[in-house]
């Protein structure tokens, strides 16, 4: 009887720094290709749109495919939302410099997943719920949320809605539809199941989106989620956003490679599409689709968003420490903000000038932003949240061993 | 007025809370057609319809999950986990979510929401159907966490635990839940019927957190006990013939302190009970807080009667348990004190 010595895998991707980056083994499928089903199609009907992918820009800008079809859409909505992503790009950058100058502690960019969530919040309604992680800003952005107060909430100064109580970019905004971000992953899957069960059992007519990364699917917050919102039906989109990464594992690790991350949904019976998160109009279209039938109680959708997380994951990351530095520009899936510039260029929409000037005009209003709440303050100078509603909202009213303890601290 | 036992207490404040607000919601594992592995939700799904009270997958992080995203929508669910001993796949959601929501989101977003556990042993549960966790909930900031000992405090509490804009953790001794137990585990069980907080008001009527209650007066020493204990407590020092002063806190946060303090600055002696393992436990702060609180007026040091800091073991229930004759033991050791 011969013997086997039992060894693990240990997955790891298949570039390290020093290397070139290799992004031969990632199909690109071809735009325009993927079928659009009907919003009530059975999840067994869907199984290719797990695996293949959902794209509408082509290499040349131009939308095709049944999923390009949106006959309301404006040249003025598809120019804002290039201007929602432009409004990002230039706030991620403007804080990732305030980060070195250290008026916050920590920043995270969203550099390469603009198109993500500027695009997702344009298929909500007033009323609908997000439950984001820390990566979707751009819900907030494209929702008009003022950026000056982000911009509070980061330096945790006195303008800070949240009382500098949380990280920075740990954003809430109820009437945004934007819930409370927590540090924990995963937590707000299942909770975004739960909201909109709510508002099933209540019997309105709003519905939830929720967030996760692609590194987090790992959590059992995931699974509970999954299984909640099928058996239910619950009125949710469930969102992956798959930047590849997780600070600095491989998407592999999560078990990426298993078929793909929106091929979950088929053990649960949810209906799942995987989506170019790189092109704003196919994350627009799913969006749609996805969210239509949420709201015609026709239950969960899951999307897999397909992108890159081109930046550090935050300001405490250095990527070059694990994947090569230029690996960004080597994704095959491009730019998100120059492809949808590219496809206004081709429709006669737009112009490198107006782009540049664009660019130019959204830099002026972040900066202009950026003046008025550090006129209020930043993390270590001018006003921030007195010490003594540290002790508020522990609970609705103060019990009094709370209020002993502010006494004593002299607050 | 009507007899219940503890579980017809919390089926009727359920059954009351579903009647009389909309915004109620009862969910759980087996809680909906079945009506609860302890009948506690019997009947509830027929009356008020599958929307206010069904079935859920066993998850317990799912249940709570769900329930902090329903209560931020802006419904009041009133969740079950099985036994208290399950409740850790679900303690992210609670200490990192449900607890912290408000807080984080300076008022924003609230969770009220109650998570009912049965709790407790003296039941031969061993390891997992006997743990009592409420020192896992006491140390969170955020949460409140109740544990009643009889059926009249089990209804009232609980209608005001759904009540309240907190999450409130409500922990139901089951060991109690079909009679009072004094530890005597080889005497005769009683029944609910024939004790007066049997007794239990029709109709809504709440009991305010945060409120303790002298359930005996003495004036030799003050035993701090609830849930089960409470009964040992009395079983023991009524045994022993020591003028005891019993409190049921009823409420573990917050804590009635000023009952307390009160108490222990008359009898100047002071004993602490519960089933949970001694080392960290609800008991500990309580001890530190007569001490701090009550320095110069103590007698003798604060005793904990307590679970051993072990597993809860199934053979040996009745060594481990904190029954009457230790406690009676620790009431004369303390009252030995000169």
């Amino acid at each position: 009887m011969t013997h086997t010595a039992l060894s693990l895998r240990f997955a790891a991707p298949d570039v390290r720094p020093g290397a070139a980056p290799d992004f031969s083994q990632f199909q690109v499928p071809v735009a325009g290709e993927m079928p659009r089903p009907a919003i009530d199609a059975t999840p067994e009907t869907l199984r290719d749109l797990a695996f293949g992918m959902i794209r509408v820009l082509d290499d040349t800008g131009q939308a095709v495919g049944p999923w390009a079809d949106m006959p309301d859409l404006t040249d003025d909505m598809r120019r804002e939302g290039l201007r929602h992503m432009l409004k990002l790009r230039a706030y991620d950058a403007r804080m990732l410099l305030a980060q070195r100058q250290q008026k916050p502690s920590f920043y995270m960019q969203h550099l390469g997943e603009e198109a993500v969530s500027c695009a997702f919040q344009r298929a909500l309604r007033p009323g609908d719920m997000n439950f984001p992680t820390y990566r979707q800003a751009g819900l907030l952005i494209a929702s008009g949320y003022p950026v000056k107060t982000m911009m509070c909430q980061v330096y945790g100064n006195d303008g800070d809605p949240v009382r500098g109580r949380q990280l920075p970019v740990f954003y809430s905004s109820k009437e945004h539809g934007f819930f409370s971000i927590s540090g924990n992953l995963g937590t707000q899957y299942i909770q975004a199941v739960g909201w909109a069960m709510g508002s099933a059992i209540a019997g309105d007519d709003k519905i939830a989106a929720a967030w996760i990364g692609d590194g987090s699917t790992a959590e059992s917050d995931f699974h509970a989620a999954m299984v909640f919102a099928s058996t239910y039906r619950a009125p949710v989109v469930l969102n992956i956003v798959n930047n590849q990464w997780a600070i600095s594992t491989f998407q592999g690790l999560a078990r990426g490679g298993a078929g793909s991350f929106a091929a979950r949904g088929h053990g649960f019976g949810i209906p799942a599409l995987r989506v170019d998160g790189n092109d704003y109009l196919a994350v627009l279209a799913v969006a749609r689709w996805a969210t239509e039938r949420a709201r015609a109680n026709l239950g969960p959708t899951l999307i897999e968003h397909v992108t890159y997380r081109a930046a550090g994951h935050s300001t405490s990351d250095d990527p070059s420490a694990y994947r090569p530095s230029d690996e960004d520009a080597c994704w095959p899936l491009g730019d998100p903000v120059l492809r949808l510039k590219q496809h206004l260029i081709a429709r006669g929409a737009w112009s490198a000038e107006r782009h540049i000037q664009a660019e130019a005009e959204v830099m002026a209003e972040i900066a202009a932003a950026q003046r008025k709440a550090e006129a209020i303050g930043t993390l270590h100078s001018g006003r921030r949240p007195s010490p003594a509603e540290m002790f508020d909202d522990v609970y609705a009213e103060m019990p009094p061993h709370l209020r002993r303890q502010r006494q004593q601290a002299g607050f | 007025m009507p007899c219940m036992t503890m579980i017809e207490a919390i089926r009727d404040a359920l059954d009351v809370a579903l009647a009389q607000d909309p915004e109620v919601t009862v969910f759980g594992q087996d809680v909906g057609f079945f009506g609860g592995v302890f009948r506690c939700t019997a009947g509830l799904q027929k009356k008020h319809g599958e929307t206010r009270c069904f079935d859920t997958p066993i998850s317990e992080l799912g249940i709570v999950g769900a329930a902090i995203g329903m209560a931020s929508y802006g419904l009041k669910p009133v969740v079950e986990i099985q036994f208290a001993d399950y409740m850790y796949p679900a303690y992210d959601q609670i200490v990192s979510e449900a607890a912290r929501l408000r807080f984080r989101s300076a008022g924003e977003f609230t969770c009220p929401m109650v998570i009912r556990m049965p709790t407790g042993g003296g039941i031969f549960g061993a390891q997992t159907h006997s743990q009592s966790p409420e020192a896992l909930f006491t140390h969170v900031a955020g949460l409140k966490t109740v544990v009643p000992s009889n059926p009249h405090d089990a209804k009232g509490l609980l209608l005001a635990a759904i009540a309240d804009p907190d999450p409130v953790i409500f922990l139901e001794p089951k060991r109690i839940y079909n009679g009072p137990f004094d530890g005597h585990h080889n005497r005769p069980v009683t029944a609910w019927r024939s004790h007066p907080l049997g007794e239990v008001p029709e109709g809504p009527y709440t009991l305010p957190l945060g409120q303790a209650v002298i359930r005996r007066e003495g004036a030799a020493l003050t035993v701090l006990a609830y849930g089960t204990m409470v009964h040992v407590a009395l079983a023991a020092v009524q045994e022993g013939g020591i003028d005891a002063e019993v409190i049921d806190l009823r409420t573990l946060l917050p804590l009635d302190l000023e009952t307390i303090t009160t108490s222990v600055r008359k009898t100047r002696r002071c004993v602490v009970l519960h089933e949970a393992t001694l080392t960290s436990g609800f008991g500990a702060e309580l001890a530190a807080l007569v001490q701090a609180e009550c320095f110069w007026h103590l007698e003798a040091p604060v005793e904990r009667v307590t679970g051993w800091d072990t597993p809860y073991p199934h053979t040996n229930e009745w060594d481990y348990f904190p029954g009457p004759a230790r406690v009676a033991a620790a009431c004369h050791r303390v009252l030995e004190v000169k």
